[in-house]
């Protein structure tokens, strides 16, 4: 199937303001009987249904954490972009469309990436209004930092918390939705299942997480907004409860999952320091402005950082790329990384890390300023590590980060089950196969505030409010399907540990479905997935009961379905025979190490659908066409 | 290094609970404390037995969902650090340690040494916000704010919403998480406008949610693993006198 | 009222009652100090004192007005205090908390049992100890009255005792005084608790120091 993302033709400038002008509106006094589902409350769902509840409609929100405040939004440090121009530097939202669609390495629709750029100014100012406490200037204007993948300087930030701030911005507008009686949170609840109904998407089945009671929540539409699946490597960035579950439940229910291969591994995490080790640290992106990425140039040089005299060092990125040096984007810097470990010149233990020196940027603007700048990175880093980075550089190795891939939308959020929306990192639409730094936050709060506030009307307007109630056919069965396949995982009592299992498979999605991806490692992933996840079904070990608090059950259900998904992120990645941004098969390169793509033959999303476990997923593409920029290779030299 | 631990073990809200005696072996000084837990339930899982339940999710210090007291001191006592944070080369070979939950009347235990911390949205949704609209709000650039006041509000903002001010504090008051919230709003010009209804709103929902009130002991300024400053319970108690005139 | 049910207009209304109370201790140490002057001192400041009845009573009953107070929603704040925390920690270790914090109230409730013994003692003179007459001028002998009564060892102890008492209470309430009132920042967080101290010590001393110096037979009849 040609599947149709239903963007807005004509001028791209004018093309978000006319595609509001034609979306149909609810009239306000009917806005009270649409009931709308908001699963997550991070920066996309949070201030998806505290706009929501703002314009009137009925809004139930949920999330797994005991608090709506916790989303892991709330861990990104850097900074969120916006096309302001305050530097004067030359920033536009062309230039910000134009740097998000060549970040994304030509993989991205040009219409949602222009509508980001538009809208990201709103998100600025409506932030400031909430109370966010950006940095300032001593004139008491906004302050701007640089970040990777762009010679301007646009991003926002709140020290190295801009994540958190944003978030609690959000966390209050819905605090005050709460109050005002317009949304209901359900905390401590996760989404184990979509209830589709006629084909259109009318609730979902949560499991609460203190009772262990399984029930349906039925709506006139659901909104997901439940985050990325990086997680599936076992070891990233991600907070330990972040999963594919909901949009794994969603997409067996129906909606399609498009580019699962695209996920972004970041630069700078702190190395891996033995097997316990059960998440890793990612230090902002925003530290590469004043350090310097560089790996001895001698193989196996174990001498202190510090003893390794200049011109025995090799700082590979600004020789790779000159102009836009320590500031490549994520990606490639990435693979630079790599590159310099596979070599046998890594740092650290096991070889797996690179420095990031501050040395030089100390002695230019003094430890004062680097401290204002990253205090808190460098004390974080310390607590880790045990190591001062004021006196010796950083080691730093990539990491998974974040997901570019996700369930399939079109121009208006909405997945191919109609009324189900997809939202912020959950959906795959803005950024390609590469996402640039401080675009997440852009992308979750543009979603939430500014997108689905208006396309969601333009399907609630064509359906009558509460056509489904709670004991609809559709609902028992999801509850009963829900209950049976907990029992089942309760019932194996094998000698594994599902903490196991999760290593097992990201053992083999890191080695073989990581940083750089052959069509035999692809095979081999594909191989041993159902071998490991037939395992688990036979030998995991899950204590307890279903009826209580059980953290073992939570995991294990958040592990089988990483462990479908696995297999399908590395289906995808075998049958992307390029490379394009994070997506990086090493067949395809450059003489010189940089992704090739072929425009020719996969300039398309390509969406899967989901068919059975074990069964082959059908593939469908959405072809991308682009008006507004040349696809050009991607150059940062 | 082997550890002893004793665990705060308690099945449901309603059961009795107690101490639990666990051994810690072979434990590495690069592990974080959650990650020692981890391993301590994996032999647990693997006796066939229930696991300690412990809260956790970001374990890089900014989510606050972790809960622990450790040796009688919210989070552990290093300074600046959540639980998640804690390494275990703090500790030495041989050592005992006490895990227990935040207690307070207001954080009711749901399991092992997981707690309810729903009194704290309740004050957060008290006036915890500017009741700005969804769009149709001012250039960011509009109303300047000078440096000090934003880096003032930013020092308050930090609060993580962990709960340890409260398990920490002799009175189980919640005045530091309520005073970093007023503080940081009050500081910006954004939130002049309702700064009277909120301070007196938010207190009042504090005491409804059954925390105690601030006697100035300070434990929650040490415990605090974002060091809030109580110097916001100070702005808190200003902004309340100038309420009481309005 | 807002300000006599919330917990932050309670406690208000506890610090500035507090800091009259500490007003009345700084006036009456300053009569007391009178003593060192001999019979002629205490003596004339007392008949002072008394020849303005009104102005007496109206100062007594405004004092025990901000007394009642005080004492009022201390303890009711103590007990929503305690209710607040089941204190049911295995252990517990406070980093910043100190003794006098922590017992407020206790300190509290001493001070009000030495200041009822002490209006027996001296004002309603319904103890045993207390020795009424008049001096050569015909004003009530104080002078004699308290170097009697100071006399015995027993009874200068219990006064030491209930300034220590006194001295723990204000070095929390001192700086919690001006917490509470706002008055506060990161700077003088610390200055404020030492000033507390240094105060709360300097006026221990000086209490202190009349039965200490009768009872060394410095101050004699």
């Amino acid at each position: 199937m040609i599947l149709d993302g239903k963007c807005p033709k004509g001028p791209i400038q004018t093309s978000w303001d006319r595609h509001r002008f034609d979306l149909k509106l609810v009239n306000p006094a009917n806005k009270r009987k649409y009931k709308v589902l908001v699963v997550g409350t991070g920066l996309a769902g949070g201030a998806a249904a505290a706009s929501l509840g703002e314009l009137g409609y009925n809004v139930e929100a949920f999330c797994y954490q005991d608090s709506a405040r916790r989303a892991h939004s709330i861990a990104a440090q850097g900074g969120i972009n916006a096309a302001k121009n305050y530097p004067n530097d030359g920033d536009s939202i062309y230039r910000l469309f134009y740097d998000t669609i060549k970040g994304g390495d030509f993989r991205a629709r040009e219409a949602d990436v222009w509508r980001l750029a538009q809208v990201s100014n709103n998100i600025i100012d409506q932030c400031v209004a909430q109370g966010v406490p950006f940095a300032r200037d001593y004139a008491g204007y906004l302050d701007n930092r640089s970040f990777g993948g762009a010679q301007v300087s646009r991003t926002f930030y709140a020290r190295g918390q801009t994540g958190q701030q944003l978030l609690l911005g959000a966390y209050s507008a819905l605090s005050r939705q709460v109050k005002a009686g317009s949304v209901k949170l359900f905390a401590r609840t996760e989404m184990l299942d979509l209830v589709v109904v006629d084909g259109e998407a009318k609730g979902i089945t949560v499991r609460d997480l203190i009772t262990g009671e399984i029930r349906t929540h039925v709506g006139d539409a659901v909104v997901l907004a439940t985050g990325g699946y990086v997680n599936v490597f076992y070891l990233s960035t991600n907070a330990m409860g972040c999963s594919v579950t909901a949009n794994w439940r969603a997409h067996k229910k129906g909606a399609f999952f498009a580019n699962p291969c695209y996920t972004q591994i970041h630069p700078t995490c702190i190395p891996q320091s033995g097997d316990h080790q059960s998440k890793l640290t990612l230090m902002s992106e925003s530290l590469r402005n004043d350090g310097r990425c560089w790996a001895p140039k001698k193989k196996g040089d174990n001498r202190h950082p510090n003893d390794i005299p200049e011109e025995e060092r090799d700082y590979y990125l600004e020789r790779k790329y000159p102009s836009f040096g320590n500031l490549a984007p994520r990606d490639i810097a990435s693979r630079a990384a790599k590159e310099q470990c596979d070599d046998g010149r890594g740092v650290g233990p096991g070889g797996r890390g690179v420095n990031l020196d501050f040395s030089a940027a100390i002695k230019r603007v003094g430890e004062h300023t680097i401290r204002e700048r990253y205090g808190n990175l460098f004390e974080m880093y310390e607590k880790i590590t045990d190591e001062n980075a004021y006196k010796q550089p950083m080691r730093m190795y990539p990491a998974p980060h974040y997901s570019m891939g996700g369930l399939w939308v079109d121009y208006n959020c909405e997945s191919n089950v109609p009324g189900l929306f997809v939202l912020g990192e959950a959906n795959f639409s803005v950024h390609g196969a590469n996402r640039l730094g401080a675009s997440a936050l852009m992308q979750g709060l543009a979603d939430g505030y500014f997108v689905i506030p208006y396309t969601i009307a333009n399907y609630l307007a064509k359906t009558k409010p509460g056509l489904v109630s709670a004991d609809h056919p559709e609902c028992k069965k999801s509850v009963e399907d829900v209950k049976a396949y907990n029992n089942r995982l309760l019932n194996i009592n094998g000698k594994k540990t599902v903490s196991e299992f999760h290593r097992e498979l990201g053992k083999i999605m890191w080695e073989n479905v990581g940083m750089a991806r052959s069509e035999e490692s692809l095979k081999d992933a594909i191989k041993r997935i159902p071998v490991l996840r037939e395992e688990f079904w036979q030998n995991v070990k899950v204590t307890g009961k279903g009826e209580e608090l059980n953290q073992q059950l939570e995991n294990a259900g958040r592990v089988a379905d990483f462990l479908e998904f696995g297999e399908l992120m590395a289906k995808d990645a075998l049958h992307r025979n390029e490379s394009c941004g994070g997506h990086f098969r090493v067949e395809h390169q450059m003489p010189d190490g940089e992704a090739k793509r072929d425009d020719e033959n996969y300039c398309y999303v390509g969406a899967w659908e989901f068919k059975g476990v074990d069964k082959e997923p059908e593939l469908h593409k959405e072809p991308l066409t682009f008006e507004n920029v040349h696809l050009a290779v991607r150059s940062y030299k | 290094m082997n550890l002893t631990l004793h665990v705060w073990r308690q099945s449901g809200p309603k059961a009795p609970g107690k101490l639990e005696q666990y051994e810690a072996k072979n434990v590495s000084p690069d592990q974080s404390f959650l990650e020692m837990l981890d391993e301590v339930n994996e032999h647990l899982i693997k006796e066939g037995k229930d696991p300690i339940a412990f809260d956790h999710d970001c374990r890089e210090g900014i989510c606050g969902m972790c809960s622990q007291v450790i040796n009688g001191v919210p989070h552990g006592g290093q300074e600046r650090t959540t639980v998640c944070q804690l390494h275990m080369r703090r500790f030495n070979d041989g050592d005992t340690i006490y895990i227990e939950p935040w207690r307070a009347l207001a954080f009711p235990i749901q399991k092992d040494l997981i707690v309810d911390r729903n009194a704290l949205e309740k004050i957060m949704q008290a006036g915890g916000y500017t009741s700005c609209h969804t769009g149709g709000v001012a250039d960011g650039n509009a109303i300047l704010v000078p440096k000090q006041d934003a880096d003032y509000a930013m020092d308050a903002a930090e609060c993580i919403g962990c709960g340890a001010c409260v398990a920490a504090c002799p009175n189980g008051s919640a005045m530091l998480y309520t005073s970093a919230k007023v503080a940081q709003l009050a500081a910006l010009p954004q939130g002049q406008a309702e700064a009277a209804e909120r301070v007196c709103a938010m207190t009042e929902a504090m005491q409804e949610a059954g925390f105690g009130n601030c006697s100035n002991h300070y434990e929650c300024m040490a415990a605090c693993p974002k060091g809030i400053n109580v110097k916001f319970i100070a702005k808190l108690n200003r902004e309340y006198q100038k309420a009481l005139f309005k | 009222m807002r300000i006599l049910s919330s917990s932050v207009g309670r406690k208000i209304l506890m610090s500035i009652t507090g800091q009259l109370l500490i007003i009345f201790i700084l006036i009456h140490l300053i009569g007391n100090s009178t003593i060192f002057f001999g019979p002629n001192g205490i003596n004339a400041y007392a008949e002072h004192l008394h020849s303005l009845p009104p102005l007496v009573w109206a100062f007594r009953l405004f004092m025990l007005a901000a007394i009642a107070v005080h004492i009022a929603y201390g303890v009711t704040l103590t007990l929503e205090n305690k209710a607040a925390n089941p204190g049911a920690y295995a252990v517990k270790r406070n980093l910043k908390a100190s003794f006098a914090s922590e017992n407020m109230i206790w300190t509290g409730l001493l001070v009000l049992c030495f200041i009822g013994y002490h209006l027996l003692q001296f004002t309603i003179h319904g103890t045993p100890d207390v020795v009424v007459g008049l001096d050569s001028a015909n004003r009530p002998d104080v002078f004699r009255m308290v170097v009697t009564s100071f006399g015995n060892a027993l009874i200068s102890l219990a006064y030491m005792f209930a300034m220590l008492m006194l001295f723990l209470h204000l070095s929390h309430g001192i700086p919690s005084f001006l917490q509470t009132m706002g008055w506060n920042n990161e700077k003088t967080i610390p200055a404020f608790g030492t000033g507390g101290k240094v105060i709360s010590a300097i006026l221990m001393l000086a209490y202190i120091s009349i039965p200490a110096v009768i009872l060394a037979g410095l101050l004699k009849l």
